[in-house]
């Protein structure tokens, strides 16, 4: 990022190629529509680079990257609740495959066990939704404490908290998972 | 330790992320409480799910569109660049300022508007200049010496060139 802030275009495209990823999955998985994640994963981008020229390195990059896709994909999140629990309501059974990530069944798929395929679909739907119930929060702090495998003490940072109310909230979340997720975890602990 | 300590301890416990001491801790716990037992292994399994979610790849476009909106940003100018200005604004500001002082040096010399004044009667209503009349003709003043001349070195009356 200094050399960004020194005016090394080559560098800003080394970090959007080594961040694009992670961020666009991270924002995806907390407002659940693709398009919309991009944007918001390129206007996170677009303020790294609005504010290189007044960084200062006083945390780890990944934090402050992350503190601004998590503060767009929760004001998003909370724009969109009302739109989206009127979509729930009206979606069919498999909504939440909208989003191109998960193609729709198709009869003629060529799938070699199209019955062991469909209860891997049922599980993802099932793991899905529980993430989507978790308090905006929560969710935030479980995606990037399980996918982007930060410190708890940068998610803290991320979502402006004490390390201890952070662990706080994560054994919340799990709690809830736990519970949401009771048929698949039986299975698992078996 | 407390079941309710294990709280904030359970899911580094299941992740690693603790110090040998407190894991140390957390499995003496472990040992004794069927309770915390069954939701470790319940957070282990819940974890183990959470992987199960595929990753999506940004799309084909995504570089270039961040590229153009970067593209598309105004160059941003420093506090100094302020103090260039261009030079349609300089020559502006130049053109005024020599028009302020040469409007400013001008002679004042138009008569003020308005009724002409009566000279005479200013005289007439001002007293201090009445008062001047009576002093002058004031008769202990008239007695007083004339003062002396500095310059008046060939004065007949002169005492000093009569000796």
């Amino acid at each position: 990022m200094l050399d960004v802030k020194a005016g090394d275009e080559q560098s800003f495209a080394l970090l959007l190629q080594r961040y694009r990823s992670p961020l666009v999955n991270f924002i995806y998985r907390m407002v659940r529509n693709r398009e919309q994640a991009e944007d918001l994963a390129q206007e996170v981008f677009l303020r790294v680079y609005r504010a290189r020229a007044d960084y200062v390195p006083s945390a780890k990059f990944t934090t402050w990257l992350f503190r601004i896709a998590t503060n767009l994909a929760l004001n998003s999140v909370r724009d969109n609740r009302h739109q989206r629990m009127e979509l729930s309501l009206d979606a069919p059974m498999n909504a939440d495959s909208e989003d191109g990530d998960e193609r729709p069944l198709d009869v003629a798929d060529k799938h070699p066990d199209i019955e062991q395929h469909l209860v891997e679909e049922a599980r993802r739907k099932m793991i899905r939704h529980a993430i989507d119930k978790l308090p905006e929060k929560q969710r935030a702090a479980v995606l990037l404490h399980k996918y982007q495998e930060l410190d708890y003490n940068e998610i803290a940072k991320i979502l402006e908290c004490s390390e201890s109310a952070l662990k706080s909230l994560l054994f919340r979340a799990y709690e809830a998972l736990r519970v949401e997720l009771a048929p698949l975890v039986a299975q698992g602990v078996k | 330790m407390s079941c309710e300590r294990m709280e904030n301890r359970i899911l580094p416990y299941v992740d690693g992320r603790l110090k040998v001491s407190e894991q140390r801790e957390v499995e003496k716990h472990l040992a004794g409480c069927a309770a915390c037992r069954v939701r470790v292994s319940e957070f282990r399994a819940v974890s183990g799910l959470l992987e199960e979610l595929p990753q999506i790849e940004p799309s084909g476009a995504f570089d270039a569109r961040v590229r153009a909106r970067v593209a598309a940003e105004p160059v941003k100018q420093s506090w100094w660049a302020w103090l260039a200005p261009s030079p349609r604004v300089a020559f502006a500001a130049s053109m005024l300022l020599l028009a302020t002082i040469w409007i400013g040096s001008r002679p004042t010399d138009r008569a003020p508007a308005g009724p002409p004044i009566d000279e005479a009667q200013i005289v007439n209503d001002m007293p201090v200049l009445e008062n001047y009349d009576v002093l002058s003709n004031f008769e202990p003043l008239t007695d007083l010496p004339q003062p002396v001349k500095a310059d008046d070195g060939n004065d007949a009356s002169d005492p000093n060139q009569q000796m």
